[in-house]
C-alpha cells in the first residue's frame, strides 16, 4: 500500500456539472464543509447547453485532492470529474491589469508589455488597461513586474484547461479505479 | 390526464408503492392534504411535530427497507424536518422529504413562513430539488426516489411551490425505475480473494452496508465459508445472530471484549459496508496497523478516508459477495475461532450483571415478543442495549449512530411499528425522552403498540460518565432534577403506566408491559429507576487504541 503525497501542491480538476441555478452552491458548499482550500474557480457554460465545465485548482495533498474529486462526484449534479494534471493539457488564464500611463511611464509599459506579448485594449490619458494571456507563473511574473508602476484595479479569471488530442472531459473514463 | 400538481404528487408517490406517510399540514401544503384526503389510498399518521415525522419515516424505512416518506409545510414545518433528515444522512437511510413552499409571486420576499429549506438542507441530503414549474413535478418526484434508493442511500427534500400545487398538467403514469446494482467483476475482486485465502486470521467487520443491502444471507456464507469471526458495528446490529458462534459483538468504543481482541490478534480486516467511523477506529493511524486491510463499499469517497486499505472494492455489497464467496477456499480456520470463541466465553462469565440497566435490557431482550424491533435513542441505554439486547435479525434494530440524535427514538419506533405491522420495544433515557415526548400522543391516538423502557436515572448519563472520566466529576448541567412522575404522564396521555424500582420488579413488570403491548391496545411506559452511576463499560477513549480497553472506570 503506498502512503498518499503529504506535501500539498496545487491541482486542477476539470468538471462538467448540471447547468442549473443553485450548482455552484452546492459545490462551493462542499468545499467549505470539508475543508478543502481553493485557490481559483472557474465555471462558463460548453458547448451543450445542459452543461457547464468548471475547473478547480485546489491547494491540498493527495489524500485531499482524491476526496475532493470522490465527494464531488457523489453530487448528483456533478456528471463528470477528472483531475486534469494526470493528461498533457494547454492551460490558461486572462488576466486584464489597469495601470498608471502617464506620458513619462507609458513607453516602459509598452516595452514590457511587448516583452510578454500582451496586448493594451483601452488607453486613457493617464491610464491603461493591458491584456494578458498565459499559464498562471506566465501572469505572476508580468503582475511582478508592473507592480512597480502600481496597480489600480486587476482581474484574473482563474485557470481554464482542455486536454491535448482526441482527449475530452467528456470521453474520460471514471477516474474511480485510479484513486 | 390533465390533473393539479398536488394530484400528480399524490399520483407519483402511488406510483413508487408508497402506502404510509408521516406529516403535519400547514399554509403551503394545503393542497397537498387536500388530495390526499381526495385520493383516500395512503395511510397518513399525523404526528405531534415534524421532527417526529421524519425520524418515523426514518424508522420506517430502516425496517423496511424501502424509502420513508414524509411531509411539511414551508418555513418551521421545514426546519423542523431537518434533524430528522440529518440524522437519516449520516446513517445512509433512504428518506424522500416533501415540503410545501410559498407561491412564486411570493418566493424570495421574506413572504410569511418562507424558508429556502433547500439552501438549508444541501449538507444533509443526497440531493434536493425546489419545484417551480408544475411540469418537472412527476420527473422529480420519480428522481427523487431513484435518488434516495440507489447506491448508498439517504434522505432527499423536494421543495414543492404552492402555485405548482394547483397548476394544472398533463399527468402520465409511469412505471418507477428500480436501482439496479451492477454486477462486481471476479477481476476486481482477485486481490481480495488472494488476501483472503492467504490469510490466517482473517476478522469481519460488518457494518450498515450489509443491511441496506440486504446481505445477510452472504455475509453468513462467507463467515462460514471461511471460518472466520465476525464482529459488528452499531449500524451493522442485527446481520448476524448474536449466538452464532463466529459472532463477538460490537466494535468499538463501547464494544466487547471479544470484539477488541479479535481486532487486535487478526492479520486481515475484511470490512464490508462499514466507513471506520471515529466511534470504531478512534485512533485512524494505529486502528489496521500491521494488519492488511481489505474494504469493500459502495460509496467511493469512503474508501480511504478513515482507513487506509490495502484492497478496495467498489461495488455493491451483495454483488461483490456473490462475486467474492464462491472463489474462497472452503476452510475451517478453527484455531482461530477457538481463540476467539474463548475470549467470548471469558467475558461472558466477567460480565458486571450486578447493574440494574443490565438486568432490565438483557430480560427485555429474551421476554419481548420474538422478532419485533428495538429502538433506542443516544446515549448511555442506547450503548447497553447494544451490547446485551440480543438482535438476531436485519432490519429490528433502529438507531441514531452517526449523527447521535437524543430525542430520535419514540418517533423512530412510530416509523418501525408501522413499517412492521408489529408492535416495538423502545429503549430510552429520560434525557432522550424529554426531548420528543410530544409524540406519545401520537402513539396514543393511533394505538401503536410500543414499550417505552425509560431508563430514568434522573441524569444524562453518557455526558455525566465522561464528566466522570474526563472532567473531575464536576457535573455541570447533567443532573435533570425533574420532577416527573412518567407513570401519571403516562397515563394524562392515555397509556398505561408501569414502574420498575428494583431487580424483584425486572421480569413481572416487563411480563405485563409485553403482554399489554401484544394485544395491540396501545403504549405502554415503564419507567425504570435506575442510579445516576451505571456506566457503560469496556470503554476506549476517544483517539486511544484497542489495547487500552476501560473495564472498569478510572475517574480523575
Amino acid at each position: 500500500m503506498a502512503e498518499y503525497k503529504k506535501d500539498p501542491k496545487k491541482n486542477t480538476i476539470a468538471a462538467l456539472v448540471s447547468n442549473k441555478s443553485g450548482v455552484l452552491t452546492r459545490i462551493s458548499g462542499l468545499f467549505a464543509r470539508r475543508g478543502y482550500n481553493i485557490e481559483s474557480l472557474t465555471v462558463c457554460a460548453t458547448e451543450d447547453p445542459e452543461l457547464s465545465r468548471m475547473t478547480i485548482v485546489l491547494i491540498g495533498d493527495e489524500y485531499t485532492l482524491y476526496q475532493m474529486i470522490k465527494q464531488m462526484d457523489k453530487l448528483d449534479d456533478v456528471k463528470k470529474i477528472g483531475c486534469a494534471d494526470e493528461l498533457d493539457c494547454v492551460y490558461r488564464e486572462l488576466l486584464l491589469v489597469k495601470v498608471p500611463a502617464t506620458a513619462e511611464v507609458r513607453s516602459q509599459i509598452v516595452e514590457i508589455k511587448e516583452i510578454y506579448k500582451a496586448k493594451v485594449v483601452d488607453l486613457s490619458v493617464d491610464t491603461m488597461i493591458l491584456e494578458l494571456t498565459g499559464i498562471p507563473t506566465k501572469l505572476d511574473a508580468f503582475i511582478k513586474v508592473i507592480e512597480p508602476y502600481g496597480i489600480i484595479e486587476m482581474q484574473r479569471t482563474g485557470l481554464t484547461v482542455l486536454a491535448r488530442g482526441r482527449h475530452t472531459l467528456k470521453d474520460r473514463d471514471c477516474y474511480g479505479d485510479n484513486i | 390526464m390533465k390533473m393539479k400538481g398536488a394530484d400528480i404528487l399524490i399520483n407519483c408517490l402511488l406510483e413508487q408503492g408508497v402506502d404510509t406517510i408521516f406529516g403535519y399540514p400547514g399554509g403551503t401544503v394545503l393542497d397537498i392534504y387536500d388530495a390526499l384526503y381526495r385520493n383516500g389510498k395512503i395511510n397518513h399518521i399525523l404526528t405531534a411535530h415534524e421532527q417526529g415525522a421524519a425520524h418515523a419515516a426514518d424508522g420506517y424505512a430502516r425496517v423496511t427497507g424501502k424509502t420513508g416518506v414524509c411531509f411539511a409545510t414551508s418555513g418551521p414545518g421545514a426546519t423542523n424536518l431537518v434533524t430528522g433528515i440529518a440524522t437519516a444522512y449520516m446513517d445512509s437511510i433512504p428518506m424522500v422529504a416533501i415540503t410545501g413552499n410559498v407561491g412564486l409571486s411570493l418566493l424570495g420576499r421574506d413572504s410569511f413562513q418562507e424558508i429556502d429549506i433547500c439552501g438549508i438542507t444541501m449538507p444533509i441530503t443526497k440531493h434536493n430539488f425546489i419545484v417551480k414549474d408544475v411540469k418537472e413535478l412527476a420527473d422529480v418526484v420519480r428522481k427523487a426516489f431513484y435518488i434516495a434508493s440507489s447506491g448508498r442511500k439517504g434522505p432527499v427534500l423536494i421543495d414543492i411551490l404552492k402555485n405548482v400545487q394547483t397548476e394544472e398538467c398533463e399527468y402520465e403514469p409511469a412505471k418507477p425505475e428500480r436501482y439496479k446494482a451492477l454486477p462486481v467483476k471476479k477481476e476486481k475482486l482477485e486481490p481480495a480473494i488472494a488476501a483472503i485465502n492467504e490469510s490466517k486470521k482473517p476478522l469481519i467487520i460488518a457494518g450498515g452496508g450489509i443491511i441496506s443491502s440486504n446481505s445477510s444471507s452472504l455475509l453468513k456464507e462467507l463467515y462460514e465459508g471461511i471460518g472466520c469471526p465476525v464482529v459488528y458495528t452499531l449500524m451493522g446490529k442485527g446481520c448476524i445472530p448474536e449466538d452464532d458462534r463466529h459472532c463477538l459483538g460490537m466494535l468499538g468504543m463501547h464494544g466487547t471484549v471479544a470484539a477488541a481482541k479479535a481486532l487486535m490478534n487478526a492479520d486481515t480486516i475484511i470490512a464490508l459496508g462499514t466507513r471506520f467511523s471515529d466511534r470504531v477506529a478512534l485512533n485512524r493511524e494505529m486502528f489496521a496497523k500491521n494488519k492488511t486491510v481489505i474494504h469493500i463499499d459502495i460509496d467511493n469517497a469512503e474508501i480511504d478516508k478513515n482507513v487506509r486499505a490495502d484492497i478496495h472494492v467498489m461495488g455493491d455489497m451483495y454483488e461483490a459477495l456473490k462475486t467474492l464467496i464462491p472463489e474462497l477456499n472452503k476452510v475451517q480456520r478453527a484455531e482461530w475461532l477457538d481463540e476467539a470463541a474463548a475470549w467470548k466465553a471469558e467475558e461472558k462469565l466477567k460480565k458486571d450483571t450486578n447493574l440494574l440497566a443490565y438486568k432490565i435490557i438483557s430480560a427485555a431482550s429474551k421476554l419481548a415478543p420474538k422478532d419485533i424491533p428495538v429502538v433506542t435513542d443516544v446515549g448511555q441505554h442506547q450503548m447497553w442495549t447494544a451490547q446485551h439486547y440480543h438482535v438476531n435479525k436485519p432490519r429490528l434494530f433502529c438507531s441514531s449512530g452517526g449523527l447521535g440524535t437524543m430525542g430520535y427514538g419514540l418517533g423512530a419506533a412510530i416509523g418501525a411499528c408501522f413499517g412492521t405491522g408489529k408492535p416495538a420495544v423502545l429503549v430510552t433515557g429520560d434525557g432522550c425522552f424529554n426531548m420528543n415526548l410530544n409524540e406519545l400522543s401520537t402513539v396514543v391516538t393511533q394505538g401503536t403498540p410500543i414499550a417505552i423502557l425509560l431508563m430514568d436515572n434522573g441524569v444524562l448519563g453518557m455526558v455525566r460518565q465522561w464528566q466522570k472520566i474526563f472532567y473531575g466529576r464536576r457535573f455541570s448541567q447533567t443532573t435533570l432534577n425533574k420532577k416527573t412522575d412518567y407513570v401519571k404522564f403516562a397515563e394524562s396521555f392515555g397509556a398505561k403506566g408501569l414502574k420498575i424500582e428494583n431487580e424483584d420488579d425486572v421480569e413481572p413488570v416487563l411480563k405485563e408491559a409485553f403482554e399489554y403491548i401484544q394485544k395491540g391496545e396501545g403504549p405502554v411506559l415503564v419507567d425504570c429507576r435506575i442510579s445516576p452511576d451505571e456506566n457503560v463499560l469496556p470503554m476506549i477513549k476517544p483517539g486511544a487504541t484497542y489495547d487500552t480497553q476501560l473495564l472498569k472506570m478510572e475517574e480523575n
